[in-house]
């Protein structure tokens, strides 16, 4: 039996590594990715935490999370492709024109 | 050897049955490929490959020789990782999804441990089988994008929004059969089916109770030829518009592995065809006293088979086809006799049943690349979309309202 | 050391390798093939705690769908490698440090917190169990999703669509 705590610590691991690689990629569609990969780590911990208490609702909530990153993956891939229609480009630092 | 069997019970017992399963599937990929060169060409009047061996039967082998020993051109500017993780991706995917399909429902001994005809059993067999399948799309896509070619990229981008769409259909289509059989486990699917309308008529669901899944298969069939990328849906590969699709880039033994790779998947989807609506490996005769005589099948089948071999064999134009063709003969009539003999006779029941019904489905697939022309790309597209998929919803809401009425 | 805690530690060293690798590669399809490395193992360790369903969902729809979508965008709009920006030395110097000490310190903190947890439950939880609570008791919330579907699916279509041009 591998210990709660190792589950959680990796969780932890790539959650942090999501995080990371969110603010110091370039390109929208990485971002995107690295959201993806944050939001596998909560899964993770969900599922972890669904065995450690003994409880189903934890694996429940692992759906509706998935549903969600399907249904944000539909969206911003849509209007990443209207940026990259509009501006030509996928680096996030180029697509700056509410700064002026 | 009995002890060590018990230690380790990995080594002793799954491996050799994975040895001997992959040896068997990647033998029958070969033949698969002599198989349907000979159905088509008998389908146009023609007479498919003869030259190599007694009615080209060894020309498997020498295709398998040309591949080893062409060129492996790598285009240039071409990915490099990406270009060589296709074809392992692909095949790779496409073997592993053999290990869930149970040939048969006894379980036989090896060194003293009884194991099932399969690799493994698993809970959601089901469900892995489907996820293999998804995954599948990466070999197609990666192969097509990183060749660094235009026709590849088409190629690529068409046959990857093929099958993530037609994998919808083909999803659904299930679900009926699922509901039916309240379980994934390929297995326990196989055992839900057993039993006879009137005394006779099999209950496989194609024709079960409470609902009879006929629109179920006719849409997973379809959807699961759209889904394998084959004619009439091989888009991918038109070669008028295409060349050759994602895998125009690809030369020798690569090819060769996307070559495999689509025969392998025809053989699960025709094993997961015979296990979801035809029963697996029951037999479709009553196991009543009268139908005894039924268990002789296998070996008067094998007989049969050996004695036309032998009496055709020695009338074969060449030398070397009078010599080889009746000694297949004779292992035929010897595999027919050891059918026969009273110990195996139970045993041979089911992975004979099954192996025939996934025959019968390995020919139609051939059948239908003979006989049908090839779709348009946007016919595919709302065939997919507009017909499948509506249909195969309605196939799953009749299902669970039949399943509830029958239950009150 | 017993299997499970092998194949964790195998699974776990994949999932993180592929984090990483999702950092340092440059082409985006290189980034998305390292996060389904990921994707992969984590099915891996939800069979390891006996969660069968969610680790054939996680690849089917992770896996099988969402990434598929990605790498779909990616082959359409015929993505390069990523520019290469002028990090300023602020961001090299202590930027950098500064992620590998939040990811350790995330790690440690979670790691300390949650030491002597115990898994109560044990063995692999039936689809049937898990099936009856989202049908039953989370039924609300699950026809909720078929509307954000939808919605998703309206939005997407309505902003990747063309401008009809007069």
């Amino acid at each position: 039996m591998v210990p709660t705590s190792y589950f959680l610590v990796l969780s932890a691991v790539l959650f942090g590594l999501g995080v990371v690689a969110f603010v110091f990629k370039r390109n929208i569609l990485t971002i995107f990715m690295s959201i993806e990969l944050m939001l596998n780590a909560v899964n993770l911990a969900f599922v972890t935490f669904s065995r450690a208490l003994g409880q189903l609702q934890g694996q429940v909530f692992v759906f509706f999370v998935i549903v969600v990153a399907a249904a944000e993956a539909a969206v911003g891939l849509g209007i990443v492709i209207l940026i990259h229609r509009n501006r030509g480009t996928l680096n996030v630092e180029r697509v700056d024109s509410l700064k002026d | 050897m009995n002890e060590f069997a018990v230690q380790h019970p990995i080594l002793a017992v799954a491996l050799p049955k994975i040895v001997v399963l992959l040896f068997v599937l990647l033998t029958a990929l070969a033949y698969l490929t002599w198989f349907e060169r000979k159905v088509v060409a008998h389908i146009q009047a023609r007479w498919g490959p003869y030259r190599v061996g007694p009615h080209g039967l060894l020309q498997p082998l020498a295709d398998g020789v040309k591949f080893l020993f062409k060129e492996d051109v790598t285009p240039a500017g071409a990915d490099k990782f990406a270009y060589f993780l296709a074809p392992f991706l692909a095949l790779s995917l496409a073997i592993t999804s053999i290990a869930v399909i149970p040939f048969g429902p006894k379980e036989f001994s090896v060194f003293g441990q009884s194991t099932p005809l399969s690799i493994t059993n698993l809970n959601i067999g089901l469900l892995v089988l489907f996820a293999i399948t998804s995954m599948g799309v990466y070999g197609v896509a990666l192969a097509g994008w990183s060749s660094n070619s235009k026709y590849p990229l088409l190629g690529g981008l068409r046959s990857s929004a093929q099958m993530v769409s037609y994998e919808l259909a083909l999803t659904m289509s299930v679900v009926g059969v699922i509901l039916m059989a309240g379980t994934f486990n390929l297995s326990e699917i196989v055992n839900a089916q057993q039993g006879f309308h009137w005394g006779f008529v099999p209950r496989w669901n194609l024709i079960g109770w409470p609902f009879p899944q006929v629109l179920g298969f006719l849409l997973f069939f379809t959807s699961a030829v759209a889904e394998t990328n084959r004619a009439p849906f091989d888009l991918a590969e038109a070669e008028s518009e295409l060349v050759a699709g994602f895998h125009t880039e690809y030369a020798s033994f690569k090819f060769a592995m996307f070559f495999m790779a689509e025969y392998a998947s025809m053989i699960t989807v025709s094993c997961l065809a015979t296990i979801l609506f035809f029963g697996g490996w029951l037999s479709p005769f009553p196991q009543t006293p009268i139908w005894a005589w039924t268990h002789y099948i296998p070996a008067a089948a094998f007989a049969a088979a050996g004695l036309a071999l032998i009496v055709h064999g020695v009338r074969y134009i060449t030398m070397f086809g009078r010599v080889v063709l009746p000694v297949l003969g004779l292992a035929l009539c010897g595999l027919g006799v050891l059918c026969g003999q009273p110990g195996m006779l139970d045993f041979v029941q089911g992975p004979f049943w099954f192996l025939l019904k996934i025959a019968i489905f390995l020919f139609i697939y051939v059948w239908v690349r003979g006989t049908l022309p090839r779709f348009r790309y946007d016919q595919l597209m709302g065939f997919g979309w507009k017909l499948l998929l509506p249909l195969s919803i309605v196939n799953v809401v009749l299902t669970s309202l039949a399943i509830v009425w029958t239950q009150q | 050391m017993t299997a499970q805690i092998a194949v964790f530690l195998v699974l776990a060293a994949v999932a993180v390798a592929g984090a990483i690798s999702l950092i340092l590669q440059r082409h985006p399809i290189h980034s998305a093939l390292s996060l389904i490395t990921v994707m992969v193992a984590l099915a891996g360790l939800y069979l390891l705690q006996g969660a069968e369903f969610v680790a054939a969902v996680q690849i089917i729809v992770y896996g099988g769908a969402i990434m598929v979508l990605f790498v779909f965008v990616i082959m359409l709009l015929n993505a390069g490698e990523e520019e290469r920006t002028n990090m300023s030395s602020m961001a090299h110097y202590v930027g950098v440090p500064l992620g590998v000490v939040f990811v350790i310190e995330m790690a440690y903190w979670i790691g300390r917190a949650t030491l002597h947890m115990n898994a109560r439950a044990s063995g692999v939880v039936s689809t049937r169990d898990l099936s009856n609570l989202l049908f039953r008791e989370y039924v609300f919330p699950f026809e909720l999703t078929s509307f954000l579907i939808l919605i998703a699916l309206l939005g997407a279509l309505v902003l990747a669509r063309r401008e009809e041009s007069e």
